[in-house]
């Protein structure tokens, strides 16, 4: 069985009408052994930034320190948060970086970024384990539900939802997409970013 | 042992002079006021930079000389001092705004490759084995984050923005001469003619295209901007910095 697999767990990401959500399930297992139903893989990078990083635990925890690191890093150097799509650039790099014995991560980057004119764009992005970039107008799917989640996308999603409408889209196709998984579920959480605030909140899923 | 020259610490790089002076540092700036001289103005809508391209013999191909130098698509830099100096910085500095988008996916901030290039000065001045680098730099660049930035870089590795500067021989005189000359809405044209008028002040022999180097930042349009960082047929990033052909320069001293 695969490292991507190992753990279990899932994430997606959407855009809608000046806003994008991320939300992601909270199971974390060996293989079909569930071991908790409260294990975050989704983190705010900067204020209207998040980042998603579904796959094996243990590199979880040590790519979120790292990515924790070089962000913090990045805003005292330039004195300015990171775009989004810098921050992208720079996953991506990070896991290249490790091409022939890899992070066992598949990100998903959501954020708003600042055009040069000023006002604020929604943008998504997921990658593979060494960092191939897939820069999306609609969604992106990652994680072990992550062909479930694909179908139930392309189902669900229709463009410029507003934030009220794509929480339900995004939660909806979460929700449905883990239950056909047996290595994702357990509850989940999802983040709508729009221009003024996050709004986060915590499902009930199905326990089984 | 203390004498005029500066005596027992003149030949430790790293060893304070007892009043307080690191002297080899002095020496490198004596180096660099030796150098032809430079000069940057920032404009408000852009910035220029400026230099006097001498050479010692009419026999000399001058048209290999290149004192300002392109170091990715939106920063340039001119030097007073030592040529090869110089050069060596440029390939570090070259290799640095590489590394930043390898990484970042796009060309560093004008500070951020100044602070770079600052470092590597910085390190000659306290590292066994070497000397500090013969060289002032005027580093002019754009960023979306900060708009045109024209920065002083020195041998010890200080750096200092400015809205006008002149570095090696004449500095002093250019300065002043810039002092009176500056205003803060001065366009891009004017601030070309200024540079070229205060070049003239100390310059020796011909002012023609061929003993003039000039490079120039331009700020990006607001539809510019829009249609993203890349253009044109090759995707690749569009320049806000260039160095002025000669039938250029030419056209600007014929004014």
């Amino acid at each position: 069985m695969s490292a991507l697999e190992y753990n279990g767990g899932s994430v997606i990401a959407m855009v809608g009408k000046d806003c994008v959500a991320i939300a992601s399930d909270l199971r974390l297992g060996t293989q079909a052994l569930g071991i908790s139903s409260n294990f975050q893989r989704v983190f705010p990078m900067t204020d209207r930034l998040y980042v998603g990083l579904p796959g094996l635990g243990t590199d979880v925890t040590t790519l979120y320190e790292r990515f924790r690191y070089r962000v913090n890093m990045y805003t005292i150097k330039e004195e300015r948060e990171i775009n989004p799509e810098t921050f992208a650039h720079m996953v991506s790099s990070t896991l290249y970086q490790h091409r022939f014995g890899p992070y066992f991560i598949e990100p998903v980057v959501a954020g708003l970024s600042k055009s040069p004119t000023g006002a604020l764009k929604p943008f998504i992005a997921a990658m593979d384990l060494i960092g191939c970039i897939n820069f999306a107008k609609d969604f992106v799917v990652a994680g072990t539900a992550s062909s479930k989640l694909y179908g139930v996308a392309e189902g669900l999603w229709e463009p410029d939802l507003e934030p009220e409408d794509l929480f339900e889209t995004i939660s909806q196709t979460l929700l449905n997409a883990v239950d056909r998984d047996a290595f994702s579920g357990w509850g989940a959480v999802v983040h709508v970013i729009t221009k003024d605030r996050v709004i986060s909140r915590t499902l009930k899923a199905r326990m089984d | 042992m203390a004498s005029a020259d500066g005596g027992a610490y003149s030949y430790s790089l790293t060893v304070f002079s007892p009043s307080g002076k690191l002297v080899q540092i002095e020496h490198a700036l004596a180096a660099v006021s030796q150098g032809t001289t430079s000069l940057g103005i920032k404009a408000s809508n852009g910035i220029v930079i400026a230099t006097e391209k001498k050479s010692s013999s009419i026999l000399i191909d001058d048209s290999m000389i290149e004192k300002v130098a392109v170091v990715c698509p939106n920063i340039g830099i001119v030097y007073s001092g030592m040529g090869p100096d110089f050069r060596v910085l440029i390939a570090r500095a070259r290799k640095s705004a590489q590394a930043y988008w390898r990484v970042y996916g796009e060309y560093p901030p004008t500070k951020v490759l100044t602070q770079e290039i600052a470092t590597v000065m910085q390190e000659a001045t306290q590292s066994g084995g070497v000397r500090p680098f013969g060289v002032s730099l005027l580093v002019a660049g754009y960023d979306i984050h900060r708009g045109p930035c024209l920065y002083q870089v020195d041998p010890s590795g200080s750096f200092w923005a400015w809205k006008a500067s002149a570095i090696g021989k004449n500095m002093v005189n250019a300065k002043t001469f810039l002092e009176k000359r500056y205003n803060d809405d001065i366009s891009l044209e004017d601030a070309i003619h200024t540079a070229l008028l205060t070049l003239k002040e100390g310059f020796e022999g011909q002012m023609t295209e061929k003993t003039i180097e000039i490079g120039v930042v331009t700020v990006p349009t607001v539809e510019e901007l829009a249609a993203g960082k890349e253009g044109g047929e090759t995707g690749r990033p569009r320049p806000t910095f260039r160095k002025l052909t000669e039938e250029e320069v030419k056209d600007y001293l014929a004014l």
